[in-house]
């Protein structure tokens, strides 16, 4: 039986700066990623030490859904995320220090962060979320896998919500699109909708 | 030794990424795992290799690695007891 | 009836034989593959020891007997191989439009490396590496033109390339699906495991209490899987069912599983109650077992969470191949597979004595006895944990 769901929020986070529910946030833009995310962490008054570990994939990861994800109760939330570069950014740096053989000091915490899903990881450790998580690598964002695959999350009890996006960071050029499905919400969750955000 | 344990905090924080905290925040005998700055598994690897890096020291088991990060009065011992660097 | 996932072709290579059959036989007589690295030793992995397939890139080629595009990195070699082997297993000759879902952690690193030092900043060579090009790569290198994607979640990927799979063919989006993963071995991966010092410097020793860490290995392996609607129309030989498929995050550390074993519980759980069984139905568990400290005692603790004193019959078959990675659970699921198909759980290599807590034993020998349904797991970084159930053709519930 196909269900009918919801977007009750999303949020994008790119060099214009960051819109929640389509709404401008004040906060710092600047191009340097470094220098935004850091303003952006104090904005929201969270304290998270953990973050400033973080490569810049998952920063930007943990940003957007520290937006749609502070106030939750649920932990019932699935996650579904894919993007370009997969964790290409980090692997570069990673690459950098083994090439160097005289000055030869690889570092385990940016080895780290050399899989795209490790992003979701740091969401699911600080948001305490045990559901299924998954995350594709693509030229474009696959609108129409993964509205599918959301659907079947939900229509199959695997989950209650499910946070679905983009998270796109390479060299400096980063773009999220994140949004939450569930039962009840503004948005119509579809294609069309979909697509949209992602604009 | 009161310098190497200076040195040692400004390099711990940095390499490390511990934005929040400062220098004068890190006690010397205060335990730097667990509790203290709440460091973890990934950090104790770091430190290995700040350890080669700027002081020429391998350590090579992790166990090891426990009992010479207590605290910034162990990692300072330790250091000026075997550095080549 | 109308939900079952039917495994109808099954192909792969690894340290231990080109094709299924050859690790059969090499599972059979406990030959492993563990060996000093050869192909890509540069200064700093000389002597580490590994699960290397033993062929060249041009070898490789020359095996898969088809022309392929330059730069074609090891990983969509190894990938095409084992893919071309479960296409002909399956009788399918035109790869058409069926889906190929693959699942990798470093894809086209090796070609990376290579050329890394003389980019002078062509990107072209780069694209090449992506993640998300190996998928539509080996689709392509196959004759296919369908929808094909990548999934990168560290070493559960090719489990999770394996549910997707499924769902597509649950939810009707597909009849017939090629599922699976590859990884070859990198400079990137082996230095890197070795900045967390995981890795092992003798030959990996599973749920041993001695065991010191792990060696990583490289290979591919890929399953066609079959809706009942597709077999309805043109029936085949079914070697198994996909009965049960779940995912969970461990929600706990980046790289460490947590002390209850959160993740590897709830995938468990979960995958059981998809397949509708209860523990005691399970005959074998094909462990992830890796032999790193935090993930065979975290790993044996979520086991007895679920099976309590029932403990099933259970072995790390990383004994013999290495850690594959993102082939992994590609690769263990066809050995869950030949387990039913012969009737054999087999034998954890190099056990000698049990960890304190929990002081639970694998098979030290190959143990013959009625294997129906097999229960494996894959765990990756980030806390993506997955469990596959494979159950033996007859029975269908």
């Amino acid at each position: 039986m196909e269900r009918k769901y919801h977007i009750s929020k999303h949020c994008r986070i790119d060099h214009h700066g960051v819109l929640y529910n389509g709404q401008p946030l004040s906060a710092e833009i600047s191009t340097e990623f470094s220098i935004f995310s850091k303003a952006f962490y104090y904005s929201l008054g969270t304290t998270y030490p953990k973050f400033f570990k973080m490569d810049n994939l998952s920063k930007l990861a943990w940003l957007g859904a520290e937006l749609l994800l502070k106030e939750e109760l649920s932990k019932n939330i699935a996650i579904v995320l894919s993007n370009r570069s997969s964790s290409y950014d980090t692997d570069l740096k990673h690459v950098h220090a083994i090439s160097n053989t005289e000055q030869y000091y690889p570092s385990p915490a940016i080895f780290v962060y050399t899989l795209p899903n490790v992003c979701i990881g740091e969401i699911a450790i600080r948001h305490h979320l045990q559901t299924e998580n998954i995350f594709f690598v693509s030229e474009q964002f696959d609108s129409q896998l993964t509205v599918n695959y959301c659907n079947y999350l939900l229509n199959s009890n695997r989950a209650e919500k499910v946070l679905c996006g983009w998270v796109e960071y390479l060299e400096e050029n980063y773009k999220l699109v994140l949004y939450l499905v569930e039962k009840t919400g503004n948005l119509a969750h579809d294609l069309n909708v979909v697509r949209q955000l992602m604009l | 030794m009161e310098e190497l344990k200076s040195e040692l905090k400004a390099k711990i924080i940095e390499a490390l990424n511990l934005e929040e905290i400062a220098v004068e925040d890190i006690e010397n005998d205060a335990p730097l795992f667990g509790d203290g700055l709440g460091l973890d598994s990934i950090d104790a690897l770091e430190l290995t290799v700040l350890l080669d890096k700027d002081y020429g020291i391998k350590v090579t088991d992790p166990k090891v690695g426990k009992t010479i990060f207590q605290s910034i009065d162990t990692l300072a011992h330790y250091i000026s007891e075997n550095r080549t660097k | 009836m109308n939900n079952a996932i039917a495994v109808t072709g099954m192909g792969m290579i690894t340290a231990i034989g080109d094709d299924v059959a050859q690790n059969y036989h090499s599972l059979l007589r406990k030959q492993h593959g563990i060996k000093p690295l050869q192909h890509i030793a540069g200064k700093h992995q000389a002597g580490t020891l590994v699960g290397e397939v033993p062929w060249t890139n041009q070898e490789l080629v020359e095996k898969l007997g088809t022309t392929v595009p330059k730069y074609s990195s090891r990983t969509s070699l190894l990938a095409a191989i084992a893919a071309k082997e479960a296409l002909t297993q399956a009788a399918i000759t035109d790869l058409g439009n069926i889906p190929v879902i693959m699942g990798t952690s470093v894809a086209g690193m090796d070609i990376f490396e290579q050329y890394f030092p003389h980019l002078n900043g062509d990107r072209t060579l780069i694209q090449r590496r992506d993640v998300g090009d190996s998928a539509s790569a080996l689709s392509k290198l196959l004759g296919g033109n369908g929808f094909a994607t990548a999934i990168s979640t560290a070493c559960s990927s090719a489990a999770n390339a394996i549910s997707f799979g499924a769902r597509l063919l649950l939810s009707g989006r597909a009849e017939r699906v090629l599922v699976g993963g590859s990884d070859a071995l990198s400079r990137f991966t082996i230095n890197g495991f070795d900045s967390l010092m995981l890795l092992s410097d003798k030959p990996n020793r599973p749920f041993d209490r001695n065991r010191n860490g792990l060696n990583l290995g490289e290979g591919a392996g890929f399953l066609v899987l079959e809706s009942a609607k597709a077999l309805e129309k043109i029936p085949k030989p079914i070697l198994g069912y996909l009965t049960g498929f779940a995912n969970a995050n461990d929600a706990f550390h980046q790289t460490a599983t947590s002390d209850s074993g959160e993740g590897a519980y709830l995938a468990m759980k979960e995958a059981l109650t998809i397949s509708r069984l209860a523990p005691d139905a399970i005959d074998y568990i094909n462990a992830h077992g890796t032999a790193t400290e935090n993930n065979d005692r975290t790993e044996a603790i979520a086991i007895q969470r679920i099976f309590g004193d029932n403990v099933p019959s259970f072995s790390s078959t990383k004994a013999y191949t290495g850690h594959t990675l993102g082939a992994a659970a590609g690769i263990e699921a066809i050995y869950a597979l030949l387990a039913i198909q012969h009737q054999l759980a087999f034998a954890n290599l190099r056990f000698e004595t049990a960890m304190e807590q929990p002081a639970l034993q694998p098979v030290t020998d190959h143990r013959s006895s009625s294997i129906k349904h097999v229960l494996s797991n894959s765990f990756g970084f980030g806390g993506n944990c997955s469990t596959l159930i494979f159950s033996d053709a007859e029975s269908l519930y």
